[in-house]
């Protein structure tokens, strides 16, 4: 069938900020459908909130929105745009629940929009447990003993007939939001209590549990004539239990016969075409009996989901654009597969190597909360490597984390005895397979720890087979130095293990040498890698797209060219501080570079991302981003340059170490890199340029700094050297909190010194982005935050351009930034943070590389950053590129961060110097007050427009809060408030309800909160950060998701958003309209 | 122990031998197929050829005694990048290296397939010798050379059965809700070129009751035992030396209903005066697509061919039916007046999907309606 030719505009719902259980897959999902469709000649419309996605720049749709993702702002937009189809399968969960909400409510169909892709009745009954739970009985296909509570009683009934342990899911949550597994009464009615409220249709399923049986995924695609096929089969290490999210998962299946695979496939067929999703991926989990072989089936996702991103990058089949291109009529038969270009997609593609994925978690930075993996998602991101065999992806995969691990190596890991290893085993976590190998190596049998895990012996053999041979490496390495002579056994052996996925780094500790000297002998000895093509056809036919990954093997496919090449790093896994802003800039590195006419290298190991997708540079590796890996990819492609500076802080560690090799990096300077980051290189460079920054002293022990801390004069800021987005990272009132952190958070060594800074109560903090070409730097935005200096810049509220901040300051801002950039013979992007007190201003931080905000900024002037300074690092001047002064915009951009507590009961939620956001949002508008609204709104704090608002404010605030409050009090708000916020509030004419601070009487701050009864909360706390009261209330804010404020400026925005919102709509307005206007 | 796979081009791979040891000799072909290595293996069109897979972990699920497409493996030597030496499944009654040991099967392992598979691709599928008795490079490509090759041989009289039998077993299923199987209403001859157990399940599961034949059987044997429908197995190689059974089979057209598989297709590809020729290197997987030109929709496929009919030589009376989408090459076709038709691919897949099991059915609707 040929393409629709009766619709002409199409809106793409993006899925918003990233937060857990929907990260950059969605914006690689939404930008090859937006690109796909342009392709084929529509108009496309956007919607996304999220700054920090490619899909969101000016040139991917016709007209982008960047506003909140919510059914009143999205119908205003269709009000405006009267799209003809909305294709509502590519933003996540996010996505389809405001496209439902839409279809639900009337707007579709008022404004006569068609919902392609999926139709609302398939929507409903994939996501709806108990539709779907009929359909799948209608279909013969075995489900989970299971029934639907609405309430406490209903969920007690069914209990006595399903048994525990059971399973709560709560409907229509995200990444399963509110799930668990109940072992006892207890816990159930716990459980269910919570997610009955976290369901936004007051619905959860109880359900046979069918832990610990094997759980496969299929990726399923359908076209509008009824072909179906099976893009890839996905198999979990972790069995059922464990979120597939939060589990290592491997594709293709490996433990299926052909008959039972063949059987879940005519299943997912059978459901696909049952549920009736039209065209487009679907995700279909399977749950398998390990004894006897039952299958039933557990979920599906009527969309693009992070698993086909995954199946995607692990076959070459791109999802996403072909679910675009159906959407729109044409037939799986009438594409062709872009990677061989000779055969069509309608075809199952089929892989000759093994792909491994492993998620990375954060715990770390949310201590107190239950680390134990559960069906509910707890990963902020995830590696995926591609390798000959499991043992070799497994181990790539684990030194793709970038968490230490070099592999399946001895990692740090309390060391258990055999008596104490199974209860690492029966409860899953983090360290699993690390506890895995301490139990083999202790001889543990393969057959007791499936016992405790469930993992299918399959894996536990392969481990057991990596254990065994690092065994055997021991003894005939142990004491082997490369200045031995090669010897044939040795060169096996060395092959063998870099077969198996051994690490150069691996070897080194095992044998008596340096990473450096392994190398050096193994390129002697001849024991090179092989890179090799994914081709979605197992070499069947000719590949013309260059994606490859390497393994130890007799052929290298890879034919360097001899064009111009430009070799990018990319960020590896997403992590809090290092995410898709990173990835967005080494994308638009390619981009640009490309134009210019280099050859593009792109290297990563994040199967979410855009950069990782085949076609967004020329040539692709799959790899790890280790020393090792990187270089293997140098040497095969000689490129005339590397950048390293817009994949975060991964490839800036691997900077110094890739120089000395010979590698050369363009753009700043690996050193001029590494003096910002070195304490005392970076002073130097401050007097250099005459900049002052908060007083600080360093300590290399315990002892050291409380006489630093004493002379600073608390609260000081305690961190370690050399961290990402503010890793341990805390502010300290007094000597006893100093000494539990140094005692507590971290090691301090000569080696690994604590940095104490003054912290500047009540300063402004500003971050600054400039770009210079080593001749003139010129600043792309200056972000003033609202929150006052000492929450992480990227957990903070910011506005571009600054709104308080007076044209003096600017001017200085600009003059220090100049400076810095000229000391650091900057090439290429850099951020400063500033901290602004009484019209002082101190150099708080200087990072020579793109930034968390460059997205951000761009989007905000409308000037591609990251684009210019690729240019830049390539040789171009700023003059020849045109971008030689700053803009001003006259409109203004918020930026607001996303945080994952709802994800991490029981963890501290109170925002400091270490990042704690996974993701953010901009709001654009000529009017600060609706950007501040938009921005709240679309990060899900909706502001209240009446209602009753708590406060309850330190001394020093007191003043401060009075206009805040009056202006609630004027708008109608009812306001309560403790004893003493009240008082003041009282003398200055309000009518304030008294409410008791804890322990002191009834009714409390808590009583309003379980009653629903209150609207908004201003809370600044009192800074002893162990002060419980607030972290109960923030705690109680977050669960029943009530927006909160912690402080003044913060609470001052909120209010002045509330004013705008009950003045009038939100406007929307396509980002495009914004550049024109300021192009005039 | 070390073995070695040398081509008849002068390649030589080494690794390392499972299974059981010796020397063989075949055409090399590869398979893309992710499952299914021991249906693969037990497919009595692999006659003569030595198998390598793409997928690299092969093993991992053990043999049983029922994913079985003849009694004993029927390649000649097989080609892995890893065997797993460890299985695990529940169906699993043993391994693959001691099934091979019991049945005589080369394994060799520790091999870069793809790199073979690419050669295969780029040259053509050539023939080659794997041993763990000799290892000199030289000498077995010598042997490989020397190797006469399956074009111009007839495979399907060496596979075929020695006397005739009938079968009835409808196999076993998986799910939960064991499938009913109909009383036979149709009985079927079925002409064995190296028939695969699972077409046989398959007709049985759809009602027949099948009497399997040698190739040799001539057409009056067939039509004296009057058959509600005849059926042409697949079977291995070369179409074009088994020229007895496609004057057989010229004598059957318009008697009985007909349904080909396969070499069963070719060869009545042939009687109906079409020619048949050799593809570079095969279909080998279970993810070929094939367009049904009559709805035009898409059929993902289990094959296993290494030659084929060719559409141009086919005349007026037998209508195109269905086209590879890869290379366009045929894949089904139909007489225009009697009820006969066949495909090239594999209907009852094993190992591989079940999109065209429709096939069987129709079959029984032609017997029905004549």
């Amino acid at each position: 069938m040929p393409k629709r030719t009766d619709i002409n505009r199409i809106l793409i719902i993006g899925s918003g900020p990233i937060i857990i259980g929907q990260a950059c897959e969605f914006d690689y999902s939404g930008t090859q459908a937006c690109k796909a469709l342009k392709e084929e000649g529509y108009e496309v419309v956007l919607v996304n909130s999220n700054p920090a996605t490619i899909m969101t720049d000016p040139e991917v749709a016709d007209r982008t929105y960047v506003e909140p993702i919510t059914p009143e702002v999205v119908a205003q937009i269709i009000a405006v745009e009267r799209p003809h189809a909305l294709l509502p399968t590519l933003g996540g969960q996010t996505g389809l629940n405001v496209s439902v909400a839409l279809a639900q409510s009337g707007v579709l169909d008022q404004h006569g929009v068609e919902l392609i892709g999926a139709k609302l009745d398939a929507i409903q009954k994939a996501e709806d447990r108990e539709l779907f739970k009929k359909a799948m009985q209608e279909i013969g296909l075995s489900v989970p003993t299971s029934g639907i509570a609405h309430s406490l009683e209903d969920a007690n009934a069914l209990i006595s007939m399903i048994g525990f342990p059971a399973i709560i899911r709560p409907a229509f949550t995200l990444g399963g939001t509110g799930g668990g597994i109940a072992y006892n009464i207890e816990e159930f009615e716990k459980m269910v209590g919570a997610g009955l409220a976290l369901s936004p249709i007051n619905e959860v399923l109880v359900e046979e549990s069918v832990i610990g049986w094997k759980e496969f995924e299929l990726e399923v695609m359908r076209d509008g004539a009824d072909n179906v096929v099976i893009i890839c089969s996905i198999e979990n290490v972790d069995p059922m239990g464990v979120h597939t999210g939060d589990s290592i998962t491997v594709a293709p299946s490996q433990t299926l016969t052909d008959k039972e695979y063949q059987y879940m496939r005519d299943s997912a067929i059978k459901i696909i075409r049952e549920i009736g999703v039209d065209t487009g991926g679907s995700n279909i989990q399977f749950a398998v009996h390990p004894a006897n072989g039952r299958q039933v089936v557990i979920e599906m996702n009527p969309r693009v989901s992070r698993s086909s991103a995954l199946a995607s990058k692990a076959t070459g089949f791109p999802i996403a654009k072909i679910a675009a291109k159906l959407a729109v009529g044409y037939t799986l038969d009438e594409i062709p597969n872009d990677i061989t270009r000779q055969t069509p997609a309608s075809f199952e593609p089929t892989i000759d190597y093994v792909v491994v994925k492993i998620p990375r978690w954060a715990f770390e930075k949310f201590r107190g909360t239950d680390e134990t993996l559960t069906i509910q998602m707890k990963s902020v991101g995830e590696a995926m490597s591609i390798g000959g065999t499991f043992k070799e992806a497994l181990q790539k995969g684990l030194r793709s984390l970038e968490t230490g691990w070099h592999g399946l190596d001895n990692h740090e890991l309390e060391e258990l005895p055999l008596s104490e290893l199974d209860q690492k085993f029966t409860v899953p976590n983090v360290e699993r397979i690390f506890y895995i190998k301490q139990a083999l190596r202790q001889r543990m049998s393969v057959e007791q720890i499936h016992g405790y895990t469930k993992i299918d012996p399959f894996f536990l053999y392969n481990i057991k087979e990596i254990v065994d041979f690092e065994a055997e490496l021991e003894e005939k390495l142990g004491h082997w130095t490369p200045n031995e002579p090669i010897t044939e056994s040795t060169r096996k052996l060395v092959y063998k293990a870099k077969q198996f996925g051994f690490s150069d780094r691996q070897l080194a500790s095992i044998s008596d040498a340096s990473e450096s000297d392994i190398r050096r002998w193994r390129k002697a000895a001849g024991v090179e890698v092989t890179f090799k093509t994914v081709d979605t056809c197992a070499a069947e036919f000719e590949a013309e797209t260059p994606y490859y990954y390497s393994t130890y093997s007799s052929e290298d496919e890879v034919r360097p060219t001899s064009k111009r090449k430009i070799m990018i790093l990319g960020g590896g896994p997403n992590r809090i501080g290092q995410g898709i802003e990173f990835d967005y800039c080494c994308v638009h590195a390619a981009m640009a570079l490309k134009e210019d006419g280099f050859e593009t290298i792109m290297v990563n190991s994040n199967p979410e991302t855009v950069s990782t997708d085949y076609d967004t540079s020329d040539r692709l590796y799959f790899e790890p981003l280790t020393h090792e890996d990187v270089l293997n990819i140098v040497d095969r492609e000689q490129p005339e340059g590397v950048i390293v500076q817009f994949g975060g802080q991964t490839p800036l560690n691997l900077a110094l170490g890739l120089q000395e090799a010979g590698v050369p990096i363009i753009g700043t300077s690996p050193d001029d890199i590494a003096r910002s980051e070195d304490r005392k290189l970076f002073k130097e460079v401050l007097d250099q340029s005459g900049l002052a920054q908060p007083p600080n002293g360093i300590a290399t022990s315990i002892e050291e700094a409380a006489p630093i801390a004493e002379s600073l004069g608390y609260p000081v800021i305690v961190r370690p050297s050399y961290v990402l987005g503010g890793r341990a990272m805390q502010i300290v009132y007094n000597e006893e909190l100093l000494m539990g952190y140094m005692r507590s958070a971290v090691a301090a060594s000569p080696e690994h010194p604590i940095l104490i800074d003054k912290y500047l109560e009540d300063a402004i903090e500003v971050d600054v982005d400039a770009i210079s070409d080593g001749n003139i730097t010129v600043i792309g935005g200056i972000m003033e935050h609202i929150e006052e200096a000492g929450i992480h810049s990227g957990d903070s509220d910011c506005v571009l351009p600054p709104y308080t901040l007076a044209e003096d300051q600017i001017d200085q801002l600009k003059e220090y930034t100049y400076a810095l950039a000229k000391t650091l013979n900057l090439c290429g992007l850099m951020n400063v943070q500033y901290a602004i007190r009484n019209d002082q201003i101190f150099v708080l931080e200087v990072n020579p590389r793109a930034s968390r905000t460059i997205p951000f900024v761009s989007k905000a002037i409308g000037v591609p950053l990251a684009k210019l300074a690729a240019r830049v690092m390539a040789g171009r001047t700023l003059r020849e590129l045109g971008f030689t002064a700053e803009i001003e915009p006259e409109y203004f951009s918020v930026k607001a961060p996303v945080f994952p507590f709802n994800r991490f009961p029981g963890a501290d939620s109170r925002l400091g110097p270490e990042m704690k956001s996974t993701g953010e949002v901009m709001g654009i508008d000529m009017n600060l007050s609706q950007a501040f609204a938009k921005a709240q709104d679309a990060c899900g704090d909706k502001l209240p427009l009446e209602g009753t608002a708590f406060i309850s404010v330190r001394n020093k605030d007191k003043r401060a809060i009075l206009f805040i409050a009056k202006k609630l009090w004027d708008m109608g708000f009812k306001l309560i408030a403790t004893h003493g916020t009240a008082k003041v509030l009282r003398r200055n004419g309000m009518d304030v309800t008294l409410v008791h601070s804890i322990g002191k009487g009834r009714p409390t701050i808590y009583d309003y909160i379980k009653n629903h009864a209150v609207a908004l909360i201003i809370n600044t706390p009192t800074g002893d950060s162990h002060h419980s009261n607030e972290r109960l209330i923030r705690k109680m804010a977050i669960e029943h998701d009530i927006p909160l404020f912690s402080t003044i400026a913060g609470a001052s925005g909120a209010v002045n958003g509330i004013d705008a919102l009950r003045r009038g709509e939100i406007s929307v307005s396509p980002l495009q309209s914004y550049y024109e206007e300021h192009e005039m | 122990m070390k073995a070695i796979l040398a081509l008849s081009d002068g390649t030589i791979f080494e690794g390392e031998h499972f299974g059981a040891s010796g020397e063989t000799s075949g055409e090399v072909v590869f398979n893309t197929s992710m499952t299914g290595y021991q249906e693969v293996l037990t497919d009595p069109s692999y006659k003569s050829q030595i198998v390598t897979m793409t997928y690299p972990l092969i093993g991992n699920y053990g043999c049983n005694d029922i994913d079985i497409e003849s009694a004993k493996p029927q390649v000649e030597g097989f080609v892995v990048r890893e065997y797993s030496s460890r299985h695990s499944n529940w169906r699993s009654s043993g391994s693959l290296d001691d099934y091979f040991k019991k049945h005589g099967v080369i394994g060799i392992q520790d091999i870069d397939t793809r790199a073979l598979t690419r050669r295969l691709r780029v040259h053509g599928v050539m023939n080659g010798v794997l041993s763990t008795e000799d290892l000199l490079p030289e000498s077995l490509v010598a042997k490989a050379r020397a190797w006469p090759g399956l074009v111009g041989a007839d495979l399907a009289g060496q596979v075929t059965c020695s006397g005739s039998y009938s079968w009835s077993d409808p196999g076993t299923a998986l799910g939960e809700q064991p499938e009913a199987i109909p009383e036979p209403r149709f009985r079927v001859i079925a002409m064995d070129f190296g028939v695969k157990y699972n077409i046989l399940r398959q007709l049985t599961r759809h009602g027949c009751e099948v009497q399997v034949v040698s190739a040799h059987t001539s057409a009056d044997d067939i039509l004296a035992a009057n058959p509600d429908g005849i059926f042409l197995s697949n079977g291995p190689g070369d179409p074009e030396p088994v020229d007895y059974a496609v004057e057989t089979i010229r004598q059957l057209v318009g008697k009985k209903p007909m349904f080909g598989i396969c070499l069963g297709h070719q060869l009545l590809g042939l009687a109906f005066g079409g020619k048949s020729f050799k593809l570079k290197f095969g279909h080998r997987g279970a993810n070929q697509p094939v367009k049904r030109l009559d709805t035009g929709q898409v059929e993902i496929t289990s094959q296993n061919h290494g030659f084929c009919v060719d559409i141009e030589s086919l005349p007026k009376s037998v209508e195109v039916t269905h086209i590879n989408l890869n290379d366009q090459t045929l894949e089904g076709i139909r007489h225009t007046e009697y009820p006969i038709f066949s495909v090239q691919y594999h209907p009852e897949a094993s190992p591989g999907p079940h999109d065209a099991s429709y096939l069987f059915e129709k079959f029984t609707d032609l017997m029905k309606g004549a």
